[in-house]
């Protein structure tokens, strides 16, 4: 997958990583593609959530040793 | 400036007041559960979706007293001060987000006992669940403890109570058993049916039928029922004549489900035996104590919730289906979602996992579900 740009919200809790993730994304232009990395549980359905509503793709996301990625698709 | 307001102060609210909540978790989580209650008006609107401004949700807010909800806390602190920005008076945020409004317990007192003890109920509201402390003479037992055991040592200290027996009607599927951490803690006998402990890793005391705990000097017998159904060992107790506490088989407007541990068709008999042979045979002026509550219109003012036994024969649609097979029917297809992490549940409850404090939390977030009807 061709990651424009990594963003680390491990550690950080509830809004922090959508927080962040939404000012990465606005600098990217369409069709990016943002990796996130979060230890709060709460973002997995968050991030996708959110994802839809403004219009992004959340093309794959898992979990190794307690990190979430997440490789989201800028609309 | 925007205000803390504490799960308890949203329990009082529930009861017999007033609130406008703007709940900011995502819509999932949102239609699953969320805080109810007579006078609470709530909408829903994602935090995720407020970042760039909050001025589409103001025209659907009242112009003071907001009250933001999310599941921790963070989310609805920003949002809250978002609001503030925008004029509107007195916002709060609920302390510790949904996470502590399922914990939070009420203790309720149902009444007195003949021999001069008494009997209280402690309402887990954000969760429906329902757990009882009966004492006499300076001794208290508890049925159906929640995790957070808290709030029933506070209660004891506050009443000179040694808590000397903690009491499972059934192996619980929605919630953690606090029954066998505060006997360990505090010396008491932990007392489960034998029935639902044959894989349990820990020692117990057998709940069974013929075998009656007495609290206090004065007699308060509580005398165990055997009533199968929910699950294969469920158990009802009698409490000083007057109240039958019916565990997960007999609710105020639905009756017990058959199916969380994975035996539904097996138990359907045993559930239509308990309910409609053995508690139809009980005194119809038994004051009936369920394990949980389905909605929020079971709660009287105080918050409290119990019938008595006639008056549910006659209402409860789960006690009046004659023929048999309409009943197997009735438990048994287009049951609820399960409760959340049921499984995982079990198995705390059975000793044979042991997960950390947070993942307890986690995994019992959301309703009870344990009715065959919502």
């Amino acid at each position: 997958m061709n990651v424009k740009q990594t963003l680390d919200t491990k550690g950080l809790s509830c809004p922090m990583p959508i927080v962040k993730t939404k000012k990465a994304m606005d600098t990217l232009d369409s069709g990016d593609i943002l990796e996130v990395q979060a230890t709060d549980k709460g973002a997995v359905n968050d991030l996708s959530a959110w994802s839809k509503s403004s219009g992004h793709e959340l093309l794959e996301h898992k979990e190794e040793d307690g990190v979430f990625k997440f490789w989201i698709q800028k609309g | 400036m925007i205000k803390p307001i504490s799960a308890k102060e949203i329990a009082e609210r529930v009861v017999e007041g007033k609130m406008f909540v703007l709940d900011v978790r995502n819509e999932s989580d949102f239609n699953d559960w969320k805080i109810e209650g007579k006078g609470i008006e709530s909408i829903n609107r994602p935090y995720f979706d407020l970042l760039d401004g909050v001025e589409e949700v103001l025209e659907h807010l009242p112009k003071e007293e907001v009250v933001v909800v999310c599941a921790k806390e963070g989310s609805s602190k920003m949002v809250a001060e978002m609001l503030a920005e925008e004029g509107i008076q007195d916002v709060y945020y609920l302390e510790g987000g949904m996470k502590a409004w399922s914990e939070y317990l009420l203790p309720v007192k149902i009444g007195d006992l003949k021999d001069g003890g008494s009997l209280y109920q402690f309402n887990r509201i954000g969760k429906g669940c329902l757990s009882y402390l009966v004492e006499s003479n300076g001794e208290a037992a508890i049925i159906d403890s929640a995790r957070m055991t808290e709030a029933y040592e506070d209660f004891a200290k506050e009443n000179n109570l040694e808590i000397k027996h903690m009491i499972d009607t059934h192996l619980h599927a929605d919630h953690i058993s606090g029954g066998r951490s505060l006997a360990e803690k505090t010396n008491a006998t932990y007392w489960l049916p034998p029935k639902d402990a044959e894989e349990v890793t820990f020692s117990y005391e057998a709940l069974e039928e013929g075998k009656d705990i007495t609290i206090g000097h004065t007699k308060i017998e509580i005398q165990p029922l055997y009533t199968p159904g929910h699950t294969i060992g469920s158990t009802s107790m009698i409490v000083d004549g007057q109240y039958l506490l019916s565990g997960d088989i007999l609710f105020v407007d639905s009756i017990g489900r058959p199916d969380l541990a994975g035996k539904a068709e097996d138990w359907v008999s045993d559930l239509r035996d308990s309910l409609y042979n053995k508690y139809n045979n009980l005194s119809k002026d038994l004051v009936v104590l369920p394990a949980h509550f389905g909605k929020i219109s079971e709660l009287d003012e105080k918050g409290g919730v119990s019938a008595k036994l006639g008056d549910l024969f006659e209402k409860n649609s789960g006690l009046n289906i004659e023929n048999e097979a309409e009943f197997r029917k009735a438990v048994t297809e287009n049951l609820p979602p399960q409760p959340n992490a049921y499984q995982e549940i079990r198995e705390t409850n059975m000793g044979k996992i042991n997960p950390s404090n947070d993942e307890q939390r986690e995994m019992e977030i959301g309703p009870n579900r344990c009715a065959i009807s919502e």
